[in-house]
This record gives structure tokens, C-alpha cells and sequence, in this order.
């Protein structure tokens, strides 16, 4: 063999992840089996229909840029990267009229750790997120768009790319597409190792070709984006979910969820369960659904905790998790957050300061060092969680980590600071007994760990 | 990186033309936008990004040259140094910890006689944990050359890997 078929002996492909037939009314991955991508097998699956709507292509009479955003609002589509913005209301603060060119950004980003399922869209079902861009172009009357995808998965950025070719080729992207007198390009641009340019306006500082240190807000996007011009950024998963609001209307969106948290979302499941993997599922399915979906905690073990929203968002313990249902406002409510929808399962044989100390590792690892709360203060979190887990914590180490991160939040250009500050908030809030237990003994609470 | 002493490395054709397709998906004025992905590409032909080719970007793209060393001081997947034919990338971050990452991380270690960070004797391989890959349910994950993701990477797939590897290069 050679090295290329060494190595493809090892790639993943979905079927563990993706092509499981556990979601629940998914939309998104509705019907792929991993070979399906390409874009004949999307127009047979539907595809590009909600764009020819739009259009007046399917012999109705079209709909207008108001219509289009005001169908948006109606669905209660909230951002899934992670900030849960509603997008309809973004859409709108675009300033259409701008006589200037205007960009539309996807944040393929994906690097929040937990989180995978913008991967297996890109990958299995790369024509939807061309459509929903579109879609949203024509809404916002803007002609070009990028998206900029993670630099880890190099191989899902040139399927996308050979995606957007077969979209160009049937007219669907380019000038007047389908005729009409919307003109629309979009290209695919790659990170290359840069969990920092998840935030968007790093995002378009490194779509710039400059290191990705994120902009001070205001201005937003919306008057000073890409190259200083009005700039609408949604996740990948965001635009995804547009064709089908288009097609089915608002209304019916919204009702495949819950009030003021509309439609299905993507959730993907790590750590200690059967099946790690992605679930499409309305939002509001209690977690103990979801986690029945994932196959239960592993080997039969007892549920620990579970970071709901990726790693920066506050972990919660078992009892709290299994009373909640998945969707913005329950979480929120629980005093975590949805987040981009990774969640961390952890059982019972978890070391929660050895978790945390990982995590304080990576946002120290990966703060851009732009403002002075995140760059001293992630790297002293982690020194402290370092030695708390080596069995070198002080008596004053828990009252300090409080105190400094306390003082990152708020206090930075960003969100990483926030970012870093609160699982550390999360960890000492439910499982302070195991720090201290660290500290006073010098070993871990709980039985061997990887 | 001292410029005065630097020469620019030679672009080759194929290179150009690599440079060029990326530069056409930006504006006229906007050619730095190109800095990541020509940058990659130098990785992927050279295996590194030499002064000399941070140069070779720079004056391609109308760079400062600083403004190119920036880019590939700031993202992690810029080999600033020469490597190993392959740069393996584990990914130990919190989600693959708990499904074996670093002790998928660990057997490489033991199977190539390298600690972390370092390069086998015969500069075949170089062996670097990685920060999240965004593949955490197929864990343990691990990137070969940048660009190639290997998921579920039990130890016995991780030995077939570099065992397969090994043989393709002819020296099993």
C-alpha cells in the first residue's frame, strides 16, 4: 500500500457519528449516508428549492428581502454557534442599502472543544449550507461570501470546495443566478490551527491574513466587517437551517421546538458514553433523552457531570442534568449555557480537577495574548489548577481562583477570557469538595484515572 | 528571522499557479488574504515554512515580510522548524482525554522511541500533542501532515498506522 491508502484505512466515515438513525425529525442530516453529498443527490433530496422559492424560479411569484428575514424571525432560529443570537434579527441590522460591497461570512470555525457536528454538515450535506448562505445573501442583498472552515479538517474544506464547484457549474452561485438578477459568489477559505478565531471578528481579522486577535466591539460586524465593510458572520449549522424555514415556512420551524427556541439542533455527545457521536433532535428533548439517544453512560457507569455547551460553558452535576431540557433558555436557566451544543459526559471514576486542569491548559494555551486579564490570568488559573492536581495546593489556592477569575471576566476584548473563567467557576461551585480534598490530602477523591 | 540575511526561495510554476487560485478568491487590493492558504502550501511541498519561503510569500502577496512571520508565529499548524516525513498531531484536549487521547499519545511515545515533541532518529516521524481537532466523538484523533485525519485510533490501529506507514516507505 501506499501512504494514501494507509492513511485512508483510517478515516472516519460518519456512520458512528452521523448515519445512525438516533436523531430525532432531523432536518439537517435528513437521509445522508456519506455518499450522498454531491449535488445531484441534494436536489433529489430537495435541495436548492428553498433558494428557486425565493427566486420566483418554481413558478410562484418569489419572495422579497423583507419577507425572507421576516420568515426568519418568525422561526425563532437562534445562533448555534454558540451565543444563541436570534438571526433573523441580525439579518436585519444588516444596512441593505449600503451602497458599498457587503460580506457574508460562515464561521466553520469549529473548535470549541466537545463540539463536531458543523464537520459532519461540511462533509455529508455540504450543498445545504450553500443554499442557506444564498439564501441569506439575497435577503441582505450581498454578493459575496466566504466561509471559513477549521484548518484541522482539511479534508472536509475540499469537499466543500468541491461542492461549491458543482454549485457554480449548475448556476446556483455566480452571476444572475437562475436567471434572476442575483448575483452571488462564494468562496471557501481554511484556519490552520487557531481556536481563537471561532470569535468572529477574529474570524475576519485571519480572513484578512492577520494574526486572528479578536476587534473590540463597536463597531459590529454590521457596519465594520470584512475589510471595514457591513459584514453578517452566522455558524454553518445557522445557515443549514435555513433552507428548510424557507420551504416550510416559520411557523413550522419554531414548532419543532419550544417558544423562543425553534427548530431541531445538532448536539454532540463526547467522553463517558456508548456512543459518542452527533444527534439532531428538537430543541427541548430532555437530556435524559439525549443521553438514552448516546447510548447511556459508559460500561454501565453512574453520571458524574456534563459541560452541556462545549468546554467553556459552567459544568453541572448529574441530579441538575437529568431535570433539564436541551435548549437555550432551560440551560440558562440551570446557570450554564447551550453554547455550540458539545456535550461532555463525565461518570463517576472523574477526576474534576484533573478535567479542569486540562481545560485551564488549553485556554491558557490558546489565549492570543491581546489583552492583560486573559493572557496573565488564564496562564496563573492553570498553574494553580496544575498544582492543586499534583498534590502542591495551597490553603489559599481556592479562594485565589475565585478571585482571578473573577477578575478575567468582563475585563477583556473577547470572550476567551469568559471562556476560561467560567468552568472554573462551574468546577469550584459543584465539586469544590474535590479541590479541597486535593489540597488537604495531596491525592485525588475519586478511584484511578486515565 | 533576520531579513537582511535571507534570501526569497524560488517559487516554482506549480507553485505560482497553487498561489494564484487562492489570490482569486479575494479582492484586487486584498491579495494578504491568500497568507494562510499559500502558506500551507509551502508547508505541504517543503514540509516547513523557511524564512527564505515567508519571503517568497511576502513578495508574492505584497507583504511586509514581518506582517507573513505574524501568520505563521500565531497559528499552531506552521512547522516553523523542519519535522519528520510525518508530523503526527494527538489530540489531548478534555474530550479525547476521557476516551484515551493521551494514552493514545502515550503508546506512539513507547512504539516510536520518541518523547513528546521529538523526532525519530531515522526523521521519519515527529510525534506533538494537538489542541481540538473538532472530531471529538470519533476519539482517540490524530492528524498526520496537517491535512489528514485519523479517527478511533485504538493501539492497535495506531501500531497498524505506523506499521503501514513504515512499509509504505519501504522500510518496514
Amino acid at each position: 500500500m501506499n501512504v494514501h491508502q494507509v492513511l485512508s484505512q483510517f478515516q472516519a466515515q460518519g456512520l458512528e457519528t452521523c448515519f445512525h438513525d438516533r436523531h430525532i425529525n432531523s432536518q439537517i442530516y435528513a437521509g445522508l449516508n456519506g455518499r450522498n453529498w454531491s449535488l445531484k443527490e441534494y436536489e433529489a433530496r430537495g435541495g436548492y428549492q428553498a433558494l428557486r422559492k425565493i427566486l420566483g424560479q418554481d413558478g410562484g411569484e418569489g419572495l422579497t428581502q423583507d419577507q425572507v428575514i421576516a420568515t426568519v424571525k418568525e422561526s425563532g432560529l437562534r445562533g448555534r454557534g454558540g451565543a444563541g443570537f436570534p438571526t433573523g434579527l441580525k439579518w436585519s441590522f444588516m444596512p441593505r442599502q449600503f451602497p458599498g460591497q457587503k460580506y457574508l461570512v460562515c464561521n466553520s470555525d469549529e473548535g470549541e472543544p466537545g463540539t463536531c457536528k458543523d464537520r459532519d454538515i461540511l462533509q455529508f450535506n455540504p450543498h445545504i449550507v450553500i443554499e442557506g448562505m444564498a439564501i441569506a445573501a439575497y435577503a441582505m442583498g450581498i454578493s459575496v461570501g466566504y466561509n471559513y472552515i477549521h484548518g484541522e479538517i482539511f479534508q472536509t474544506y475540499e469537499r466543500f470546495e468541491e461542492a461549491l464547484e458543482e454549485a457554480r457549474a449548475a448556476g446556483y452561485l455566480g452571476n444572475h443566478i437562475m436567471g434572476s438578477g442575483f448575483n452571488f459568489q462564494l468562496h471557501a477559505a481554511h484556519g490552520f490551527g487557531a481556536y481563537i478565531c471561532g470569535e468572529e471578528t477574529a474570524l475576519l481579522e485571519s480572513l484578512e491574513g492577520k494574526k486572528g486577535q479578536p476587534r473590540f466591539k463597536p463597531p459590529f460586524p454590521a457596519s465594520f466587517g470584512l475589510y471595514g465593510k457591513p459584514t453578517t458572520i452566522n455558524n454553518t449549522e445557522t445557515f443549514a437551517a435555513v433552507p428548510w424555514i424557507i420551504r416550510n415556512g416559520g411557523q413550522a420551524y419554531l414548532e419543532c421546538g419550544k417558544p423562543n427556541n425553534g427548530g431541531t439542533k445538532i448536539f454532540s455527545i463526547s467522553g463517558d458514553v456508548e456512543r459518542p457521536g452527533n444527534y439532531e433532535i428538537p430543541m427541548g428533548t430532555p437530556f435524559a433523552k439525549l443521553l438514552e439517544l448516546a447510548g447511556g453512560v459508559r460500561k454501565g457507569r453512574q453520571l458524574k457531570a456534563v459541560i452541556p455547551g462545549g468546554s467553556s460553558a459552567p459544568v453541572l452535576p448529574a441530579n441538575i442534568m437529568m431535570d433539564i431540557t436541551m435548549d437555550y433558555d432551560a440551560i440558562s436557566k440551570a446557570g450554564s449555557m447551550l453554547g455550540s451544543g458539545a456535550v461532555i459526559v463525565m461518570d463517576d471514576t472523574r477526576c474534576m480537577v484533573k478535567s479542569l486542569q486540562r481545560l485551564s491548559y488549553f485556554y491558557q494555551h490558546e489565549s492570543c495574548g491581546q489583552c492583560t486579564p486573559c493572557r496573565e490570568g488564564t496562564g496563573w488559573l492553570w498553574r494553580m489548577v496544575d498544582r492543586i492536581e499534583n498534590g502542591q495546593g495551597r490553603e489559599s489556592d481556592l479562594a485565589l481562583l475565585d478571585n482571578v477569575a473573577e477578575n478575567i471576566m468582563g475585563r477583556t476584548i473577547c470572550a476567551l477570557g469568559d471562556a476560561a473563567a467560567m468552568p472554573v467557576r462551574g468546577m469550584l461551585k459543584h465539586f469544590r469538595h474535590e479541590f479541597e480534598h486535593h489540597i488537604t490530602h495531596k491525592t485525588c477523591m475519586v478511584p484511578a484515572y486515565v | 528571522m533576520s531579513s537582511q540575511t535571507v534570501q526569497a526561495a524560488a517559487l516554482s510554476a506549480q507553485t505560482q499557479a497553487r498561489f494564484a487560485r487562492e489570490v482569486a478568491k479575494y479582492p484586487a487590493d486584498q491579495k494578504q488574504s491568500a497568507v494562510m492558504a499559500c502558506l500551507s502550501i509551502v508547508q505541504q511541498e517543503q514540509g516547513h515554512v523557511s524564512p527564505e519561503a515567508e519571503l517568497a510569500v511576502a513578495h508574492y502577496l505584497g507583504m511586509a515580510p514581518m506582517a507573513v512571520h505574524e501568520v505563521t508565529t500565531f497559528y499552531n499548524m506552521y512547522n516553523q522548524q523542519p519535522v519528520g516525513q510525518f508530523k503526527i498531531n494527538v489530540c489531548t484536549n478534555l474530550p479525547c482525554q476521557l476516551r484515551d487521547g493521551g494514552k493514545a499519545l502515550a503508546h506512539l511515545c513507547d512504539k516510536l522511541g520518541v518523547e513528546v515533541g521529538g523526532t525519530t532518529a531515522d526523521g521519519m516521524f515527529t510525534l506533538q500533542p494537538g489542541e481540538c481537532m473538532g472530531a471529538c466523538a470519533d476519539a482517540p484523533v490524530l492528524l498526520v501532515n496537517d491535512r489528514t485525519m485519523c479517527s478511533f485510533m485504538s493501539h492497535d490501529k495506531l501500531d497498524q498506522l505506523i506499521d503501514g506507514l513504515r512499509s509504505a516507505e519501504g522500510q518496514a
